[in-house]
């Protein structure tokens, strides 16, 4: 199975039924990406296929050959922070961490599409993804500042 | 106990390469070791068991902190190195903490009861304060100068006249240096601390963001394995048999049957599915009880027998009441949900295990795994990566103990996950309870009597802040019938549902409005504080009702703080019930690090409107009906109410925890404004379904 992740070209030789989300973590060792339901429901597996945000959780490796994946490995530049992340420790958006390389992946998606995203815009593109802890407010907030600059820049 | 906590102080302190080390004892009498007074342990080699904390600086001067408790998304990693950095004068983010590792950090009871901020963080500080003082004087040692020319900062000796300069390490590495004390050394006052009081962002953040932070579940060792492990269709069913062939006979999968523990271990996650799937096992079940049966079933099953019952129907004297009520309140069962399920990998090294999991009791962990193995304490050790939030939900080594077996039986190292399912069904839930209260009060609005008496759900939250002359609160405990244990804020949560709702049915029975009748019978002045100022930004007086919109207030404390929470409640043409704006006034004492502290409220808010809401686990016969996400819902963005958050600061009063207590406000404000609004009591959380069925 080929595909390309954060930039390299990657192939693993595993069963196509397997789920991306297992395949990044356990035989790519990029554990960013977090099991927290394995039914969709709660967005922590978001990773980006061709810059959209997809729930690993839900597609077998067979499904994403040749695509273009990004994890939350692949976003920052070196030691470079995307401003998103940035955003993320800014405002506090985050108590245990466990939701937040999902939330970073889906704003960073959403700023993409739509770089002066409203709440209501944020909100409802991120009605997805959990957070237990609930800094909800707080990721809102993290965000906005990125839509009122213009999206934050570009190169993930 | 590893060789490291059972050598003594000097061959301990050689052990971290010497430099200076302090170690804070959990006894005030440790003083009296330093002292010379007679005490029945020598001062020199303190037992380890003793040991709280304890702090080091090495030869290059790097600070390093140790304590048994863990990080699960409360800040701990953060504020901790504040108080250090308070007193020691380096950077908090310098500072190494070692947390939750029973090879290194001391012993601890575990991580709850919101016990981190008051007990443990004074203790560091004192270790860290007797260093600096240490530090002083080596230096004018060594430098022959006065030591009342000498400054701190940073992480440097300063002599100002001078323009002398130099690192700890150079003092650190003078002599080697041990000392015990306990917690009551000389500290910094709040009004003069450098780091606390002040926001800082988290340490961590960065490898939170970047996805570098190593989960539990995200840890990966040489050779390991994936490990699955077989449940049973329903609570307390009897393996009577179970064919293992078939999963024993996929290439590289150990399959464990161990009376009636089933598990696998397996190359990958897929096989260790597959080979789960390939299992084919019979059991007994046992017939047991359905939801809607639960409260009656609580009030009908006393834990020892019919003891003791019959002082909770004698009523208590009142020969002031106006009016009498009586009501019944119902908390149903929750699940924790942290969105990093239980996990757990084990190792073995001959008859040594480690293992590395997210709980909140290490040490109880560890001496579970003991106990399950056979094993000396010592030939365990547990270690807690800072994990994927807990809530009061990972008090428990059911997952570590799985993972171990495993390992054990491989040969290899193994990780257990458990899925969503799992945890959802075979955790522990936050008690379910029956709260019945009766009550009295005065045509002048004067509370005159007050019996209160839950069951089941816990004794925490029971005391009143209410000014009452007959006044009687009890906890009855009954036999239950799922698992239940700990949860953020515990039964203080039901506790003040009832308490806040039942005060709020007493104002309206003497027509007063709900805020004046609070603070006419309040008698805890840090609760009208908090009651005041909530109130106040609210814009409680102004607030008018409508059929459709109400508001609703509460107030309360608990493990040393104190909350008021005002909730604006809109209810839509099919009943559904929105919660739009929330107010909390907090107080617990002197804030530590004001952003995170509102951050943690925050948090509280969100999460306790889930529990106050739609929040509730419904069983039938042994089984979980709602063990996934799709049909238990949480909180999301769309749920999230205009949150304002009023923090109080007593600069002049100790910090006590916060992770818990702001919690208990938002379901008896809701439930408030809801009547406000309709006209109807809902007397049960979560408080929309019952709403909805004209319960
Ligand atoms: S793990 Fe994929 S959506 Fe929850
Ligand atoms: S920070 Fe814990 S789940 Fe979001």
């Amino acid at each position: 199975m080929d595909f390309v992740v954060n930039g390299e070209r990657r192939s693993v030789d595993t069963d196509p039924e397997r789920l991306l989300l297992f395949v990044l973590r356990n035989e790519l060792d990029l554990t960013g990406a977090k099991y927290g339901c394995g039914e969709g429901q709660c967005g922590a597996c978001t990773v980006l296929i061709d810059s959209k945000p997809v729930r690993s959780c839900q597609l077998s490796i067979g499904a994403v050959a040749g695509k273009e994946i990004t994890t939350i490995e692949g976003l920052s530049d070196g030691d470079r922070l995307h401003p998103v992340q940035q955003a993320f420790i800014d405002s506090d958006a985050m108590q245990c961490g466990y939701c937040t390389s999902g939330m970073i992946l889906s704003s960073v998606a959403l700023l993409r599409t739509n770089p002066a995203a409203s709440d209501a815009d944020i909100k409802k593109v991120l009605q997805g993804n959990i957070c237990r802890c609930g800094t909800y407010r707080r990721i809102i907030a993290a965000v906005r500042t990125q839509a009122k600059k213009g999206g934050g820049h570009p190169h993930a | 106990m590893p060789e490291l906590l059972s050598a003594s102080r000097r061959d301990f302190l050689k052990s971290l390469g010497g430099g200076m080390l302090v170690l804070v004892t959990l006894e005030q009498e440790s003083l009296a070791q330093e002292s010379g007074r007679s005490h029945r342990r020598p001062a020199s080699n303190p037992p380890p068991q003793d040991v709280a904390a304890w702090l080091h600086i090495d030869q290059n001067g790097a600070v390093t902190a140790f304590t048994g408790k863990v990080e699960v998304g409360q800040n701990i990693r953060t504020s901790l190195p504040q108080a250090i950095a308070d007193e020691l004068h380096v950077q908090p983010g310098s500072i190494r903490l070692v947390m939750g590792d029973t090879a290194l950090t001391p012993w601890d009871m575990g991580t709850f009861g919101s016990r981190t901020t008051p007990t443990m963080a004074p203790q560091l500080r004192a270790a860290a304060a007797a260093m600096r003082e240490q530090l002083l004087t080596i230096a004018a040692k060594k430098w022959s100068v006065d030591r009342a020319s000498l400054t701190l900062a940073d992480g440097y000796v300063l002599q100002p006249a001078s323009g002398r300069k130099a690192g700890y390490g150079e003092f650190a590495s003078a002599a080697d240096w041990t000392k015990v004390l306990c917690a009551n050394s000389e500290i910094t006052p709040p009004s003069e601390r450098q780091y606390s009081g002040r926001s800082l962002s988290k340490l961590n953040a960065r490898e939170l963001v970047s996805g570098r932070h190593q989960f539990t579940s995200d840890m990966k060792r040489p050779g390991m394995l994936y490990g699955r492990v077989l449940r049973p269709p329903s609570f307390g069913a009897q393996l009577l048999s179970a064919d293992t062939t078939a999963a024993a006979a996929i290439p590289n999968v150990t399959v464990v049957h161990e009376s009636d523990f089933i598990g696998v271990a397996a190359p990958n996650e897929f096989i260790a599915d597959k080979s789960l799937d390939a299992i084919k096992a019979q059991w007994r079940e046992k017939s047991q009880i359905y939801a809607k049966d639960l409260f009656s079933y609580l009030k009908a099953n006393p834990e020892n027998g019919e003891t003791g019952e019959h002082d909770t129907t004698a009523a208590l004297p009142d020969t002031h009441a106006a009016k009498n009520l009586q009501s019944t309140y119902a908390v149903a069962y929750i699940a924790h949900v942290p969105l990093e399920p239980r996990a757990a990998v084990a190792e073995w090294q001959g008859s040594r295990l480690t293992v590395w999991t997210g709980t909140q009791v290490p040490f109880g962990v560890r001496s579970e795994l003991a106990e399950a193995f056979q094993l000396t304490e010592e030939n365990v050790r547990v270690i807690v990566p800072d994990t994927g939030a807990a809530y009061g939900g990972k008090h428990t080594g059911e997952c570590a103990i799985e993972a171990a077996r495993l390992a054990k039986a491989a040969g290899r190292p193994v990780k257990l996950v458990w899925t969503r399912q799992e945890e959802f069904t075979w955790a522990y839930f936050r008690p379910a309870g029956v709260i019945e209260v009766r009550s009295g009060v005065a045509n002048d609005g004067t509370l005159t009597s007050w019996d209160f008496h839950n069951y089941n759900s816990g004794s925490s939250g029971l005391e009143s802040p209410y000014r009452c002359p007959s006044s009687r609160a009890r906890f009855h405990p009954t036999k239950y019938p799922l698992r239940q244990g700990s949860y953020r804020g515990l039964a203080a949560t039901a506790n003040h549902f009832a308490r806040e709702s039942h005060i709020d049915e007493l104002a309206l029975a003497v027509g007063m409005d709900p805020l004046a009748f609070r603070l006419k019978n309040l008698q805890n002045d840090r609760v009208r504080a908090v009651l005041e100022a909530a109130a106040g930004r609210f814009g409680w007086d102004k607030s008018k009702p409508t059929p459709t919109r109400g508001y609703g207030l509460s107030c309360g404390m608990e493990k040393g703080s104190y909350f008021a929470c005002c909730a604006e409640i809109s209810v839509t043409p099919n009943r559904q019930i929105r919660v739009d704006r929330v107010v909390e006034a907090f107080e617990c004492g002197a804030i530590v690090n004001p952003r995170q502290l509102e951050n943690q409220v925050e948090g509280a808010i969100i999460m306790g409107l889930g529990g106050a809401l739609f929040e509730a686990i419904d069983f039938a016969n042994g089984r979980i009906l709602n063990p996934r996400l799709g049909k238990y819902p949480v909180p999301r963005f769309s749920d999230l109410p205009a949150v304002e958050v009023v923090l109080l600061d007593r600069r002049d009063l100790p910090s006590a925890g916060a992770g818990e207590t702001p919690i208990m406000g938002i379901a008896p404000a809701i439930a408030n404004g809801l009547f406000q609004a309709t006209g109807v009591r809902v007397r049960s959380m979560p408080i929309q379904p019952a709403f909805q069925s004209g319960v």
